[in-house]
């Protein structure tokens, strides 16, 4: 009994001592909290990066299914390559990990940079904005075609009425699945730290290699990115809720 | 107004019009009948590029839109058209569907064309919907309104596409009401319809489409009294 309570009272000790080491001792709890901004910072840039691929893209697929006119013209055949263009990117994107297409930026393309996590915005961007080309698509597709149509027979051109009617329309739908891509991206941007990109993680491992202790910085960060994703799905069904709202007005 | 020669059109392999050919003048209202799947839409829509014909010319006011070179944007604005299922755009109030053509197209400022909204809404005793949005209005009301959009563009013909087909009957009248008082007014109509009384009533010619072509025409006494094919025979004593 005595030995038992000896025995748990050292292991306390140390855990106190441990969590002490990793969060306390020497401010450490600051390297968390930059990377955690660092973190929110890469994903938000990222993100940003993902959209504006996904979009362009998008649009070229969509433009690309639309065209109806047998006619050989010039955009024709620019959308024709441009397609063809997008299907290549989203295919290696999607059909490789993102580890090793973050490892070949980082090791490979960018060699010499020094800004890691800048070069892994750019890594995570253009992962994401495959994601995001289907799911932008996929929104616009389901816009009815009469839509389209009742714009085009105003003598509207195809872009005004994509501008004014359809892109509107589609919002609505693409919108939360952007919102789930958000929470995908936050967790993923700890992928980074496999090529020296800053952020959360980054800051775990820099404690844990000081203090020898891996348990409390990645307990910690998990907790972290946990309440992040909890926060951030609260606040997208907030947005949901308030989006079916207006459709029924 | 529209000359239509040897038009043809052909979804793949399935042949949908086959060697059409048409004269509509200005003035006349063309009421098309026939069973579905006679070509009758694909016509209609033929006669703004909706669809993309496989084969023949459209001559719409001297120029013939099929040709490539034909700002095709240009000639639509001169052509109204009406849908089966409305197609009023949902993200915009009632004013904005009226508007959005006028003004970005440059036809008129956006104080013109509120105020010609604001007018031809009147006309279809609508005014009060203005800042409405489409989900909020009964199907006969949309119609109507989508007429309104139409005409904003103050077009030079009004194409049909069965407009009264996916009403509740009794919203059916108030749609024809005002497509009989555009008729008053002058308009050249191309209507695709099964309303026989109506075609009766406005129709200054009717065309009997069956099997992509056109199979039969002539006035509405002509076609419903006396009609001389077998197979108008036999469709108009289904639908009378």
């Amino acid at each position: 009994m005595y030995l038992t309570n000896e025995a748990t009272g050292i292991w306390a000790t140390g855990l106190g001592q441990a969590f002490y080491k990793s969060f306390i001792q020497a401010d450490r709890w600051k390297l968390y909290v930059s990377g955690l901004g660092r973190t929110l910072e890469v994903t938000a840039l990222a993100l940003l990066l993902g959209v504006a691929l996904g979009v362009v893209t998008a649009l070229i697929r969509v433009a690309h299914d639309q065209q109806r006119s047998n006619r050989v013209t010039v955009s024709g055949v620019l959308l024709n390559l441009g397609n063809a263009l997008v299907k290549v990117y989203t295919t290696i994107i999607r059909g490789t990990p993102m580890v090793v297409q973050l490892m070949i930026l980082g090791f490979v393309v960018f060699q010499s940079s020094r800004n890691f996590t800048m070069v892994g915005v750019l890594g995570l961007g253009i992962n994401s904005g495959a994601y995001v080309s289907e799911t932008i698509r996929s929104g616009l597709m389901s816009v009815d075609r009469g839509q389209m149509e009742a714009g085009r027979s105003l003598g509207l051109t195809y872009m005004t009425t994509m501008v004014h009617i359809v892109i509107p329309q589609a919002i609505k739908n693409i919108l939360p699945a952007l919102g789930n891509e958000f929470i995908t991206l936050l967790k993923d941007t700890s992928l980074i730290s496999v090529i020296a990109g800053k952020e959360l993680l980054y800051a775990a491992k820099a404690v844990a290699a000081k203090t020898y202790d891996f348990m409390f910085p990645l307990l910690g960060v998990s907790v972290i990115y946990l309440l992040l994703v909890i926060l951030f799905s609260w606040l997208l069904g907030m947005l949901e809720r308030r989006m079916n709202i207006s459709d029924n007005r | 107004m529209i000359t239509v020669k040897h038009l043809s059109k052909a979804f793949g392999g399935h042949v949908v019009l086959s060697d059409v050919n048409e004269h509509i003048k200005p003035g006349e209202k063309v009421v098309i009948i026939g069973p579905s799947g006679s070509g009758k839409s694909t016509f209609l829509r033929c006669l703004n590029l909706l669809e993309q014909p496989t084969g023949g010319s459209i001559i719409f006011d001297g120029q013939d839109i099929t040709d490539p070179h034909t700002d095709i944007n240009k000639v639509r604005q001169h052509m109204g058209m009406v849908f089966q299922h409305f197609n009023l755009f949902a993200n915009l109030t009632i004013k904005e569907n009226i508007t959005l053509a006028p003004v970005k197209l440059k036809r008129m400022t956006k104080a013109e064309a509120e105020e010609e909204a604001m007018r031809l809404l009147r006309r279809v005793n609508l005014e009060d919907k203005a800042n409405a949005y489409p989900g909020q209005l009964s199907g006969g009301q949309k119609q109507r309104i989508a007429i309104v959009r139409a005409l904003a563009m103050k077009p030079k013909v009004m194409l049909f596409d069965e407009p009264t087909s996916a009403l509740d009957p009794e919203m059916v009248g108030e749609v024809l009401e005002v497509m009989k008082e555009l008729a008053e007014m002058g308009m050249t109509m191309i209507v695709v319809t099964h309303e026989m009384g109506f075609a009766r009533e406005v129709a200054t010619r009717v065309l009997f489409m069956d099997g992509g072509n056109i199979l039969e025409q002539g006035t509405p006494g002509e076609l419903f009294n006396h009609p001389k094919e077998a197979r108008t025979q036999d469709f108009l004593s289904k639908v009378l």
